[in-house]
């Protein structure tokens, strides 16, 4: 419907027009700074990250291996038991193929975005991350795939120090 | 229906809390408050409630991120953007509509993590009317002060005698932060920072977590701990606009008493309760409330506070936990803590802070600048 008005009423406003104080603007930013403390578990994560590892904590009460590791069971409401090394394999558990850029923007490369489920750890235990080295037609559901870790020299201790999850075949293990 | 309090949890309050991210201090304070009313959460509690402001946590939504550590997976649970008393104000009505018959109430402070708190107040100024003046905001704590002392009769050394009061007796308490032995003169000579308001008029930062399980009567007669009753409980909000609002007499704190006493059907506030907690973010703060509360007649609260009137064994002990100035500000759980000290001295738990025959006691809260909202409640043992 909106296709056959050709001129909408009123006067559009352009950046340009916010810019050169055509109109009445008010501009604030707002001086929000903040340093989260990761705390116990992610501390311990994060650290781990920059060894190259992912680390996960078990509950001996219901037997799951949670990951991201956290020191109390959500499900049993108790502290978790003991810290455990999981894999960095897994399989796509769910994935998009982002055909925009932060900014909305089309891209001709899309990113391939998707949640892993980390072997070694619970079901439904995982992390969202990027996909490289496989084509958008390639990807699927239940997908092994294995971490592209940062060179040990440049990571610092982040979830990007791994790159993106790449096609488990075909990597020489 | 009556409502109780059954399990108390504080954490201790402290200046930086770097070995605990905010969920692991919510869970802390969360198992102290379980083991305390000896329930599991997982198949006890009826529905969550947490205290936050976004912009305390430095990210959107905080609601979502809060059942994990609460034991509140797939259960019902929901946010108050306010101060702990509102949350509680909540549990109360959830409980005596039928919804659930026991509530967990949440609320904490991890300051530490706020680099700007300065920034993130005066954010909190009108965009358009207040903001571009820019400053630092606690001048609108100046300003009440200085209209507060005008209008009311009080003097700056009164705020003094509160500030050497409340820093003191913190010292007794376990989970204070800043207890310390300050005195009126100290206080009086400490630098003008927003004047008439001087440094040690205000209080510190700190970070704590505190969690309640309120309980309807039936279930709470069942619970491990001597129920609190919360016989009344009201909250309410001043204008928003710096201009409009009461300067002198606090309108959210009067009103918000009306309705809790109301509930309580208390009719003479002054006579009516063995101890007071209200909020003193801000020293001149807690002889306005008490004035605004009618704890105190209007003028006389600086003299209450000058006497001794005020102090363990005086006529009205009030904020003998050491209150925001001693313990810490711990923001939207401020309220809370003033909820959970009250319970553990009217339970006979409050260690050497514990007075004689505490029956009924009144807590006030304020969510701190540049608000003019807060909340009250009655709360009592037996009867």
């Amino acid at each position: 419907m909106t296709a056959n008005i050709a001129r909408w009423p009123g006067a559009e406003l352009g950046s340009k027009d916010l810019e050169n104080g055509k109109v009445t603007t008010q501009r604030y930013r707002p001086d929000a700074k903040f340093a989260w403390s990761a705390g116990e578990a992610m501390s311990r994560f994060l650290a781990e990250l920059q060894q190259g590892r992912l680390i996960a904590r078990e509950c001996k009460n219901c037997g799951r291996i949670l990951f991201p590791p956290r020191m109390f069971c959500e499900e049993c409401f108790r502290p978790t038991d003991e810290w455990v090394y999981v894999k960095d394999t897994g399989t796509i558990e769910t994935y998009s193929i982002s055909y925009l850029d932060t900014d909305a923007r089309r891209i001709t490369e899309p990113i391939l975005v998707g949640v892993v489920s980390v072997d070694g750890a619970s079901p439904k235990m995982g992390i969202m991350h990027y996909f490289g080295e496989m084509a958008t037609g390639e990807i699927r559901i239940g997908m092994k795939v294995q971490a592209k870790w940062r060179p040990a020299e440049s990571r610092v201790g982040s979830v990007l120090d791994i790159e993106y999850f790449r096609p488990l075949h075909g990597v020489d293990r | 229906m009556r409502v109780g309090i059954v399990g108390v949890g504080v954490t201790p309050f402290r200046p930086t809390t770097p070995e605990f991210s905010w969920k692991e201090l919510m869970y802390d304070g969360a198992q102290r408050s379980y083991a305390d009313a000896g329930i599991d959460p997982r198949s006890d509690v009826g529905s969550f409630i947490t205290c936050a402001e976004d912009y305390y946590e430095g990210f959107g939504i905080f609601d979502e991120f809060t059942p994990d550590q609460l034991g509140a997976v797939l259960r019902p649970m929901h946010t108050v953007g306010g101060d702990g008393i509102q949350g509680l104000a909540n549990a109360v009505m959830q409980i005596r509509s039928g919804l659930a018959d026991v509530v967990v109430v949440e609320s904490h402070s991890k300051a530490s993590d706020i680099l700007t708190f300065t920034g993130i107040v005066a954010h909190g100024l009108d965009p358009i009317w207040n903001k571009p003046l820019g400053g630092h905001p606690n001048y609108v704590a100046g300003l009440e002060m200085d209209a507060f002392l005008r209008g009311s009769g009080n003097r700056s050394e009164d705020c003094a005698a509160v500030v050497a009061a409340n820093r003191q007796t913190a010292l007794l308490n376990p989970i204070a932060a800043y207890g310390a032995r300050v005195t009126k003169e100290q206080a009086a000579k400490s630098p003008a920072l927003w004047a008439p308001l001087r440094q040690l008029d205000a209080s510190t930062l700190a970070d704590g977590c505190v969690v309640l399980v309120v309980a309807g009567e039936a279930a709470a007669r069942k619970m491990r701990s001597e129920p609190v009753w919360i016989e009344g409980i009201g909250w309410a909000s001043d204008s928003p606009s710096l201009e409009t609002r009461d300067w002198v007499a606090p309108a959210y704190a009067t009103l918000a008493a009306e309705m809790a006493y109301r509930l309580a059907k208390v009719r003479d506030p002054a006579r009516s309760f063995d101890l007071a907690e209200v909020d003193d973010k801000f020293s001149y703060k807690e002889l306005q409330h008490l004035e605004a509360l009618r704890l105190a007649r209007k003028g006389h609260a600086g003299k209450m506070a000058r006497s001794g009137d005020l102090a363990a064994g005086g006529k009205l002990p009030t904020n003998v936990s050491g209150g925001s100035l001693g313990c810490g500000n711990v923001l939207e759980a401020s309220g809370l803590h003033r909820v959970a000290e009250a319970a553990l001295q009217l339970r006979g738990e409050a260690g050497r802070l514990q007075l004689d025959g505490v029956r009924r006691a009144v807590v006030q809260s304020w969510r701190g600048l540049p608000s003019a909202s807060g909340g009250v409640a009655v709360l009592g043992v037996g009867r």
